[in-house]
């Protein structure tokens, strides 16, 4: 009987095949982009990452959705600044390396103190419960500025303390490499408890709650347990920005960082456990990348939020994961010109609603520089006449064609489902 | 075996009570129903039988009134504290964990009772208990081959059989049924009901049924339950012979399961 169970054992190849390869990934790719600015984005990618999984213990496998996340990556961070700042002052003696580790215990504590009210409820009140907690923490940010720093914030220095094999944490090579090694560690352990009882009973719970209390379980319970859980590995991402940016204002504890948490954890995909680490990748890239390209840059994420909410409600996880199903069963290659025709069409619209955007932020705040702009090589007048019909009208031929596109893709897509079932089918009763 | 409270039975209503607003639902039930016993609960639409059920298993909490549960007061009690005590039922309304598998739903079920409570240190893959029981009940309720669909993607007589199964996952000695037929064809009711005989061997059972068929063929003993009380409580032939049952409800439907029967 035992051998039936070999596939759960927590020990096996594949497995081991990619815990290893994600551990290359983080330690290669410092080497591969070495300008300051990449290892400061892979940085923070890596404080994401965990920061987005432990938001989904809440939102994929709890089903709780949290709008107030940041109050334990935030909270978690002011406490490993303060720590941080102690190790300096010589009153903490820990190596600097384990002060996220104190953002992880605050995350913790304040979870177990605040969550006990929070997962009282499920649903929709957990929801607005945790909004109130955000402002709470929030308005208290200004009340308590001893603590919260006021508007300067809390600054510190993280090369304090001994240095520890010449590791210095100066350079910020080194602050990634520590960096990585916390997010290999919480990864694992956050997908180790995916695989626990807990973890496990957390899905019953959050497909149907009230079946759980029939079989033994008290929701609330499990519900409280995953919260301080997941504040746990949040405040430990809290900490770990700490020492990054070596400074920390009120607004890491801010409803707009609990939005991000909500929005990206949501775009890279709840419904799988490596969806969110597409999500934080995607999180950084925006922030940083995005927001240098164009003024509009929170517009266009509201854009694809909003599309990927009707369009691909499991996130990018999902779509990948659909298609290698697709590709398992080798029709992957049937849809490429569907594809490539989406993404053209989709380019199309893009150019047309972007060259839109571009001329009423211009309008709006640069019209002292004049009214010409440049959107991706193309000369356009802002306030002139054949800009505005000419974008539109890009914009439109581009909707048509992808509306065209994407009712063929969706004909195309249910016949290859239909064809793949018959298969799976045909193979069980052979 | 008399209990210290002094009930032998394995589940026992005392003049059992529930009001919801100004409408009294239940209105002095009392039923004792001994250990290894099957019984069926029968009556008309509105009569009470499914709120009964919820009182029992501690979704409602009772008005006024006693539910013994192996001797032991259980009024007011969490479903699941009066799971953990050994109670355990199915729904009306199928209600079982849609997005995950069937190996996982029941894996879910047999959790709790093998001692695993919120632990969140051990591996689900090294339960070797829980991973072996979890394949004994699919292989119970049939469901070998669907180990790995996803709860939502079963036809509807295989969630009926789930639902069975995450029922009885947890090893209670009392099994509530709350119309296990519902909804399925007379083909399927006939090996629906012999899996259910099957499963729970050995335990007291108490189900709401209504195809007369079925509760002629599956219970030792019927309850009548009429406007929130129980008005008879005895075996099928008594019960058939009971008058005052005839009157107040079976009339037609008996005669239809006697001719269905003989």
């Amino acid at each position: 009987m035992t051998t039936r169970f070999y596939e759960f054992k927590s020990f096996n190849l594949a497995r081991w095949g990619i815990w290893s390869l994600f551990a290359l990934v983080l330690i290669v790719v410092p080497l591969l982009f070495k300008s300051s600015l990449s290892v400061t984005m892979l940085s923070q990618m890596g404080i994401a990452i965990i920061a987005c999984l432990s938001y989904n213990i809440l939102l994929g496998q709890g089903g709780m959705l949290s709008f107030g996340h940041a109050v334990y990556t935030g909270l978690g961070s002011y406490m490993a600044i303060h720590a941080l700042n102690a190790v300096a002052a010589g009153i903490l003696p820990i190596p600097v390396s384990l002060v996220p580790l104190i953002g992880g215990f605050a995350g913790l504590g304040f979870a177990l103190l605040l969550g006990f009210v929070t997962t009282r409820k499920s649903g929709t009140p957990f929801a607005m419960i945790t909004l109130g907690m955000a402002e709470l923490v929030f308005a208290m940010s200004l009340m308590f500025s001893e603590f919260f720093g006021g508007e300067a914030g809390v600054s510190s220095n993280r090369v304090s303390g001994q240095p520890f094999f010449g590791i210095t944490f100066g350079p910020p090579l080194q602050v990634y490499y520590l960096i990585a090694a916390y997010t290999f560690v919480c990864v694992a352990a956050m997908y180790a408890f995916t695989r626990t009882p807990l973890g496990r009973i957390l899905n019953a719970v959050r497909d149907n709650p009230e079946r759980v209390e029939f079989i033994g379980y008290n929701t609330q319970r499990v519900r409280y347990m995953a919260f301080v859980i997941s504040g746990f590995f949040a405040g430990v991402a809290g900490g770990l920005g700490s020492l990054l940016f070596e400074i920390v204002t009120a607004e890491v504890v801010g409803a707009g960082r609990s939005g991000a948490y909500l929005l990206f954890t949501f775009l890279g995909g709840a419904t799988f456990f490596f969806g969110p680490i597409l999500g934080a990748i995607l999180m950084v890239l925006a922030f940083v990348l995005l927001s240098e390209f164009t003024k509009a840059w929170l517009l266009y994420l509201g854009l694809i939020f909003m599309f990927m909410v009707m369009y691909a409600p499991g996130g990018i996880a999902s779509l990948v994961m659909m298609n290698l199903r697709v590709a398992s069963f080798g029709k992957l290659r049937a849809l490429w010109v569907s594809y490539l025709g989406l993404a053209v069409t989709a380019l199309v619209v893009l150019l047309g609603a972007g060259a839109m955007i571009e001329m009423i932020y211009h309008l709006q705040l640069n019209a002292a520089v004049g009214d010409e702009l440049n959107f991706m090589g193309i000369p356009l007048q802002a306030s002139g006449l054949n800009s505005w019909v000419g974008s539109a009208l890009v914009m439109l031929t581009g909707l048509g064609l992808f509306e065209v596109t994407r009712r063929q893709f969706k004909l195309q897509w249910g016949e290859i489902q239909t064809e793949i079932e018959k298969e799976i089918k045909s193979r069980e009763t052979a | 075996m008399v209990n210290a409270s002094g009930s032998a039975y394995a589940l026992e209503l005392r003049d059992l009570r529930k009001s919801f607003g100004k409408t009294e639902i239940i209105r002095g039930a009392s039923l004792a129903v001994a250990a290894g016993e099957r019984v069926a609960i029968i009556g008309p639409n509105g009569a009470g039988k499914s709120t009964l059920f919820n009182l029992i298993s501690g979704r409602f909490e009772p008005t006024s009134g006693d539910i013994l549960l192996n001797g032991e007061r259980i009024n007011g009690k969490k479903p699941f504290e009066i799971n953990r005590m050994g109670l355990s039922r199915s729904f009306q309304i199928t209600n079982i964990f849609p997005k995950l598998s069937v190996f996982e739903n029941l894996r879910c079920g047999v959790l709790w009772s093998l001692g695993y409570k919120y632990t969140f240190l051990k591996f689900l893959a090294d339960l070797d208990d829980a991973n072996e029981r979890a394949l004994q009940l699919m292989h119970m309720i049939k469901l070998d081959k669907k180990r790995d669909v996803l709860g939502m993607n079963l036809t509807y007589a295989e969630q009926r059989a789930l639902e069975i199964g995450i029922t009885i996952a947890g090893g209670a000695n009392v099994i509530l049924l709350d119309e296990p037929t519902a909804g399925m064809s007379r083909s399927e009711t006939t090996r629906f009901i012999s899996l259910i005989k099957e499963v729970t061997i050995g335990k007291t059972l108490l189900t709401v049924e209504h195809d007369m068929g079925v509760v002629f063929g599956l219970a030792d003993k019927i309850a009548v339950v009429v406007y929130g009380e129980v008005l008879a409580f005895d075996t099928p032939d008594a019960v058939r012979a009971n008058a005052k049952v005839q009157e107040a409800y079976l009339g037609s439907a008996v005669a239809d399961a006697q001719a269905g029967v003989h």
